[in-house]
């Protein structure tokens, strides 16, 4: 990089000389962050309204759907691999890339675990006469929990593609910033199925 | 282009030929691939103008409809599609956008940057903007446009398929799915965008500049996009769940499933009044800019117009509800949101006497952009006026749905928004073409706009307190309405002629030759220092920022009694010398300077989007098919994005050479 001008250019992408000091990217990544609260509080608001609005089929409900010692084990899962994600971060941080791709991975797959377990919860409710079209509370159930597996699928093709991005080399210790920032998403979207189970699960609706 | 700008960086793993950066910085391809943010601002620029032309006829054919009692020139029907494309069409793909071609181009220059913050994703911000105006105006060639109102109140929109005569592809869904999916697609794009203006703001400011030194453009600019930040995500999720309720059967808004239609217009206001100053704020933030300039004063009370726009801001999204008042929410949140709606004027006074302040006393030049300028102030205090009124809840329940309304916020979008972005216009048009726009046709469009404004927009406040609905297709003879109404269509003709002076004028001024200067208006800020137009890379050398005039202060000294400034009337020489010792960027080949290269990957994975949009509009195995195909399409783009080589090792650029610089 020969450049006349480096001591007075803050370029298009040089991370280092930012006006805050925090890379483009960080700064970034937290205010899209910033966006997708507004997104799940618009969506939990909406259930809140709903939770209790059963329409034609009072016996859609939840005390007659939920197992909750189902979802705590899959939420469990979900919760640990943000663990997962610290560690592979503080791996690549020391520039241990085997250690960092087995943590990277185990992120992934206790991900892929939580996912399935919606996928099944899923089948179990239709199998039981939920649809989208039941009731309100039904609709909203459907689309707020679906939207946030929508987040850890796209989550885990990010994850995936981080471990991959270190087989061929592309990704080394000296960017494991990039690390960091979908550990960021990744944070977040475990924060909001926190507060989704907690909102959608425990609290009683009658 | 040279060798040095396609010589693979060691370090760089080869990406293959399919992943290969273009180059061409010049030429019609060079705007599909552009990832520079001049460049970006004017196709944003002249998408939104065709947009507020498509949006301007669908006005014209409203006003012909309704100049004569019992008219017929549109049916029913057509006349409801008309007037909902009108608003979406004007507010989403108009004036929004016009006020973010005003942020693209402009930003980086009053900043002292070289470009935004994530450059690809400036051009996917564009390209997906296109798309989604494309899109819901395809839904022409299906079952018609959406027809519930921009507000798209359910049930109404939820309702089923239309009536409707010529189809080219029957389709089983509403044309509501057209404006869910559409407005979707447009919010994918606000919100990359707000993302990006915001990281560009807070982080890529010139050595020197903090944030109170900032143009006052740039801090409306920061509150601006905060505001899309936040409020978008709030439609997006209303407008997924009417998505769902219209193409799958969900029952979110539909009553006779025990859904609220209630919770529809609580999510749509609690976006769509943030979004009214959305709206506002970028003609703000010219208006900020453009005075000062022709009072030849700094502006008056600059932080109190940094405080009064936070506070805007905030205070935006406490008083949705006022659009509501009739639907029986109870004395307690009705009060509420009336004392709430009161307080949000207050700030907005402050800037009313802001700018009263600036003027006062300074040396006035009226220029056409000056004449707009002090035309918007004036036109959004009688908007903003008639907006407190509405805080009054016996007046607005008395008012609700009557033209006093379509009055008040049009004095508010037009008379603010779109006056500020004509000013803009003839004020920073030298900046970005090195051509002034002709004095002459600018009187004359600003005062036919003017004079049209006010006899189009002006009776429907007598009409709407005298009772008349709005959004009816027609009237009867004996309401005593006649006159008032062929008087406001007589007055839309005129403003239409007022638009197509201001075309002629960006045409005729574009054929001169680029005399402009540097500096034509003598102005305060930072964008006024470098080159007219700017090179690619805007700046040969960055300036560093010592005061919020820099402009200004370099030219004139802190000391604003004693001008020591450049003379007008020297001798080319001697300008040009008084121009460097003022810091004006001297122009140059850019050796040396990296510059992100363009991309096609931000168009292919906007591409994607509405495809799969598509994809909702149909049912069966074709809505499988182009689900499938968009999912592909966008997952491309998001490959191709993401390994997409790096002409330098681990940085987005290349090398600006003399071939692609000026």
């Amino acid at each position: 990089m020969s450049t006349t001008t480096t001591d007075t250019m803050p370029s298009a992408h040089a991370d280092h000389q930012t006006s805050l000091g925090l890379s483009n990217l960080k700064l970034g990544m937290w205010t899209f962050l910033g966006s997708e609260c507004l997104f799940f509080g618009a969506f939990i608001s909406t259930h809140l309204i709903y939770i209790g609005n059963f329409g034609n089929s009072p016996e859609i409900r939840q005390s007659n759907l939920f197992d909750i010692p189902f979802t705590s084990v899959s939420t469990f899962i979900l919760l640990m691999s943000s663990l997962a994600m610290v560690l592979a971060l503080a791996a690549i941080q020391q520039g241990n890339m085997r250690s960092f791709r087995i943590w990277i991975l185990a992120t992934a797959l206790m991900g892929a675990v939580f996912m399935s377990g919606q996928v099944y919860e899923f089948t179990v409710f239709y199998a039981e006469g939920m649809r989208l079209e039941t009731s309100p509370f039904t609709s909203s159930f459907f689309v707020l929990t679906g939207f946030h597996g929508f987040h850890v699928f796209f989550g885990i093709m990010m994850l995936v593609g981080l471990w991959a991005a270190s087989l061929v080399g592309k990704l080394t210790p000296s960017k494991a910033e990039m690390v960091e920032y979908i550990g960021l998403y990744w944070h977040f979207v475990d924060i909001v199925w926190i507060v989704l189970f907690t909102v959608v699960y425990l609290i009683p609706a009658e | 282009m040279t060798a040095i700008a396609h010589k693979p960086s060691p370090g760089t793993a080869p990406g293959g030929s399919v992943f290969r950066r273009p180059t061409a910085e010049r030429g019609w391809k060079s705007w599909f691939t552009t990832v520079d943010h001049k460049k970006i601002g004017i196709m944003y620029y002249l998408t939104s103008l065709f947009f507020f032309l498509v949006g301007g006829i669908e006005a014209l054919l409203i006003r012909t409809q309704l100049a004569t009692p019992g008219a017929e020139v549109l049916t029913a029907d057509q006349y409801d599609q008309v007037f909902t494309m009108h608003g979406l069409t004007m507010i989403f793909f108009a004036v929004i956008p016009l006020g973010t071609a005003f942020f693209n181009y402009l930003l980086p220059l009053q900043l002292g940057a070289r470009d935004v913050a994530f450059p690809r994703m400036n051009a996917l911000s564009y390209w997906v903007f296109l798309f989604a105006g494309l899109f819901i105006y395809s839904s022409l060639l299906f079952d018609g446009m959406p027809d519930s109102g921009w507000f798209g109140y359910a049930p109404l929109s939820i309702i089923g398929s239309d009536p409707s005569g010529f189809t080219l592809f029957g389709t089983e869904t509403t044309r509501m799915a057209f404006y869910s999916l559409g407005l979707q697609i447009a919010g994918i794009a606000s919100i990359a965008s707000s993302v990006n203006l915001i990281v560009t703001i807070l982080n890529m400011r010139a050595p020197g500049m903090t944030l109170m030194r900032m143009p006052i453009f740039a801090w409306l600019t920061l509150v601006t996009s905060f505001l899309l930040l936040f409020a978008v995500p709030i439609i997006g999720v209303a407008l997924w769940e009417l998505m769902f309720d219209v193409a799958f059967g969900a029952s979110f808004f539909r009553p006779s499933a025990g859904g609220d239609p209630l919770v529809w217009q609580h999510l749509f206001w609690l976006f769509g009044h943030p979004e009214v100053y959305v709206i506002i704020m970028p003609a703000f933030g010219i208006v900020s800019e453009v005075i000062p300039t022709f009072a030849r004063k700094p502006l008056f009370g600059y932080a109190a117009m940094v405080f009064a726009s936070i506070t805007i801001a905030f205070m935006g999204f406490g008083v949705w509800a006022h659009h509501m008042f009739t639907v029986g929410m109870g004395p307690v949140a009705t009060s509420a949101f009336a004392l709430s709606t009161m307080f949000i004027a207050v700030p907005t006074g402050v800037k009313i006497f802001n700018w009263m302040g600036t003027l006062w006393g300074g040396q006035l030049r009226f220029t056409t952009a000056m004449l707009f300028a002090i035309g918007m102030v004036a036109m959004f205090t009688i908007g903003g006026l008639s907006g407190v009124t509405h805080a009054l809840v016996p007046h607005n329940t008395q008012q609700h749905d009557t033209y006093y309304v379509v009055a008040h916020f049009h004095y508010v979008m037009f008379g603010g928004s779109v006056f500020g972005l004509f000013a803009g216009s003839y004020y920073w048009y030298p900046k970005v073409t090195g051509r002034l726009l002709k004095e002459g046709l600018g009187k004359i469009h600003f005062w036919l706009i003017f004079i049209g404004f006010n006899l189009t927009f002006g009776p429907m406040h007598i009409l709407g307190l005298a009772g008349m609905p709005r959004r009816q297709y027609t009237y009867p003879d004996d309401m005593g309405w006649n006159v008032w109404n062929m008087m406001e269509s007589v007055g839309s003709f005129i403003l239409a002629i007022g638009v197509l002076v201001f075309l002629a004028n960006l045409v005729i001024s574009h054929r001169g030759p680029q005399d402009a200067g540097h500096d034509p208006w003598d102005a305060r800020t930072l964008e006024w220092l470098t080159t007219s137009p700017p090179a690619p890379f805007n700046w040969t050398v960055v300036p560093k920022v010592s005061s919020r005039d820099e402009a200004w202060t370099r030219k004139y000294g802190h000391d604003e009694a004693k001008p020591q400034g450049v003379s007008a009337g020297a001798s080319p020489e001697a300008r040009a010398e008084e121009l460097a010792r003022v810091g004006y960027d001297p122009g140059g080949s850019g050796e040396g300077i990296h510059m992100p290269s363009p991309s096609y990957w931000p168009l292919v994975l906007a591409a994607g989007l509405p495809i799969m949009a598509y994809g909702v509009i149909f049912t069966g195995p074709l809505r499988i098919v182009l689900l499938a195909v968009g999912f592909l399409v966008l997952l491309t783009g998001m490959f191709g994005w993401a390994l997409e080589p790096t002409t330098d090792d681990g940085q987005d650029h290349h090398e600006m050479t003399a071939a692609g610089a000026h």
